[in-house]
């Protein structure tokens, strides 16, 4: 088992490097950098002044010098300086964002959880109910909608006409602190996290249905009835967690999912995190902290299946490597 | 000991309503009883009824699947009237079921020791510890090696046979009067059918218990069961002691089935065979539901279904062939 978790973050290794060039030639294919953006579309800029800055920067250098450059400074945990908001440190900008991204995107997963877990178990316990069929439609109609469509109509209905939720922003009045910090932040919360969480409640609960309607369905079940247990024992003990083993699974890409939605639900709600930085960052070709975003993005989404993996292992007796 | 049988079926229906109000009558009007120490087999082939009855027996028939009629009495007590709360303190208590597929009667995530002490403390009210012990025990009585090892383990890690060893051990665990084995050989290798078998009836002198084995194996009815029903299309078409049954073989489907046997005396050069498959419960000929089958048909069979018929003492055939009595069977003349 524990051979198992060490082996699994040893190939992180050759996993991050491959990250590292990928992201970089990535951004060394994107047309332009970060003066080409502002300044080409400037005539009053002389293009002797474009090409000594240029020169400053080092994009003259060869390719390989630069990524040899970059990922030297990186390892160093010092990921450069951006080329556009006045030369601030990509780590200082990323920061705070960062943060933000993280707790939407578990509070997002969180309402996930919460709510498509319970659903699906009810729905395969009384299918085809009144409350199955919701579910049904509820599910559909969940997968269908595009997530900023969604957000628009939750800040018109629930923002703007009705007042309920802020439309956009984490924090109402900045330096309040404590509780009250908390429960505003997650006030802020609530609409784009039901936003970016949408699609994803629509799969699981479904997913959660069918899971449990095959187990329920399962000789094993069979053998727990004929012994004589309850009905909740069934379900919460012998049902439960061979119902969540390819649930489990699932959820570890659902970081990579939630992140890369968060950059569009981000934009919706002009909510501080990382994915509103990533499309200014594009815009602006900033590409240094393009490339530091897309890394951690890459980084979580390797955590995230690493978790995964390491969960599946407890959970499923089956798949214990050693 | 008790004088009754402990268990008697008493006109048993269990139907199954479908869509567009086709009604699947699965098990159709069944009566019989266990005595005390007593095995019963039910033959028959896939579909006939057999592994409904047993459920039935149970009471964990699922939708769209309903008792519609009839009685199950344990020990004289009307079981087929129980709330699903009192059936719940009967099931693993006093009735214990084997199922046919060891591979997957276990679940997968739970250690074998956690599946066994689970069911002790359901029902004897053992303390951890005590329920421990007496799983240990259990498992060495079933002749599992290793047993505090394999308390451990997790059903992936044993074979089939173990398994089914497994599955005796927890159906034994709580003493019960009455043991359902659901085909509990079929998916095991010839060489461990006849230890599981054996191990069963040791189980059964050992425990006192009575047994109702359910196969379609008719070959291994002479040797384990002491009394036959021979159920098709949800009837009962022969009912008779193992002897008698095997010996005195009247209805064409119990003929049937014995000449599929391969019999080492024999030289022959197929094996016998029942023409077509046993016809779906929603869709039964008119007539005597072999009809359709059958190798002795006569016009009459295939207008009304016969009834079970007592022709010779405790031997019942459900056959025209035997209507005006015995010296009818063409047969043997």
């Amino acid at each position: 088992m524990y051979k198992y978790i060490i082996r699994r973050i040893l190939i992180f290794i050759p996993m991050l490097f491959a990250l590292t060039i990928i992201v970089f030639g990535l951004a060394q294919l994107a047309p332009g950098d970060a003066l080409t953006g502002v300044s080409l579309s400037d005539p009053n800029i002389d293009p002797e002044v474009y090409e000594m800055q240029r020169e400053a920067y080092g994009l003259n250098d060869p390719i390989p010098v630069q990524y040899f450059r970059w990922i030297s400074s990186v390892a160093q945990g010092d990921l450069g300086n951006s080329l556009v908001f006045n030369g601030r440190s990509v780590s200082e900008l990323i920061e705070s964002r960062l943060a933000n991204t993280i707790y939407l995107g578990l509070f997002s997963l969180a309402i996930t959880i919460i709510v498509a877990i319970p659903i699906g178990i009810y729905s395969a316990r009384r299918p085809y109910s009144l409350l199955d069929y919701g579910a049904t439609g509820f599910g559909f109609l969940g997968l269908a909608i595009p997530n900023f469509f969604f957000g628009l109509i939750a800040i018109y209905v629930l923002s703007i006409k009705l007042g309920w939720f802020p439309a956009q922003g984490t924090l109402t009045t900045p330096g309040v602190t404590g509780l009250a910090a908390i429960l505003d932040r997650i006030h802020h919360m609530i609409l784009p996290g039901i936003t970016l969480g949408l699609a994803g409640t629509a799969t699981y609960m479904r997913y959660m249905r069918s899971e449990v309607l095959d187990v329920l369905g399962s000789d094993y079940i069979r053998t727990a009835r004929a012994k004589g247990l309850s009905e909740s024992t069934i379900l919460y003990k012998h049902t439960l967690r061979n119902a969540l083993i390819p649930i489990i699974t699932l959820m570890g890409f659902e970081i990579g999912v939630l992140l890369s939605g968060a950059v569009i639900t981000e934009q919706v709600f002009q909510y501080p995190g990382l994915g509103t930085l990533f499309l200014s960052s594009v815009t602006n070709r900033d590409y240094p902290v393009v490339m530091a975003i897309a890394m951690i993005l890459g980084i979580l989404i390797l955590v995230g299946n690493l978790l995964a993996d390491i969960f599946y292992s407890i959970i499923d007796p089956r798949i214990r490597y050693d | 000991m008790k004088n009754g049988p402990v268990l008697e079926v008493n006109q048993l229906k269990t139907y199954f309503y479908l869509r567009d109000n086709k009604v699947a009558k699965a098990v159709d009007n069944i009566s019989f009883s266990i005595l005390p120490g007593e095995t019963v087999a039910i033959v028959g082939e896939s579909g006939s009824g057999k592994s409904i009855t047993a459920l039935s027996i149970m009471r964990l028939i699922n939708k769209p699947g309903r008792i519609v009629d009839g009685e199950i009495l344990l020990d004289k007590e009307e079981i087929h009237r129980f709330s699903p709360k009192q059936m719940m303190k009967i099931r693993g208590n006093d009735i214990a079921m084997i199922f046919q597929e060891p591979m997957t009667s276990l679940n997968p995530v739970f250690t074998i020791g956690n599946q066994i002490i689970e069911i002790l403390r359901k029902h004897k009210k053992m303390s951890k510890g005590d329920a421990s012990n007496r799983a240990i025990q259990l498992l060495k009585m079933v002749g599992i090696p290793r047993a505090e090892e394999v308390m451990k383990e997790y059903p992936h890690q044993l074979s089939g046979g173990m398994r089914q060893r497994i599955m005796i051990a927890m159906a034994i665990s709580c003493d019960p009067k009455l043991l359902i084995a659901d085909e509990p050989t079929t998916a095991l290798d010839v060489t461990i059918q006849a230890q599981i078998l054996d191990l069963m009836v040791e189980m059964k002198e050992r425990f006192q218990m009575a047994v109702l084995l359910i196969t379609h194996d008719i070959g291994i009815v002479s040797e384990y069961a002491d009394h036959v029903l021979v159920m098709y299309g949800g009837q009962i078409v022969e009912q008779a002691s193992a002897k008698e049954l095997l010996q005195n073989t009247k209805h064409p489907y119990t003929k049937g089935l014995l000449e599929s046997l391969p019999n080492i005396d024999d030289d022959v050069e197929r094996l016998g065979t029942i023409k077509g498959t046993v016809p779906s419960a929603s869709d039964f000929p008119t007539g005597c539901r072999f009809s359709s089958r059958c190798p002795n048909v006569m016009e009459k069979c295939t207008q009304s279904n016969p009834d079970l018929m007592e022709i010779e003492k405790d031997h019942f055939v459900r056959c025209y062939l035997y209507e005006g009595g015995i010296k009818n069977d063409n047969e043997y003349v």
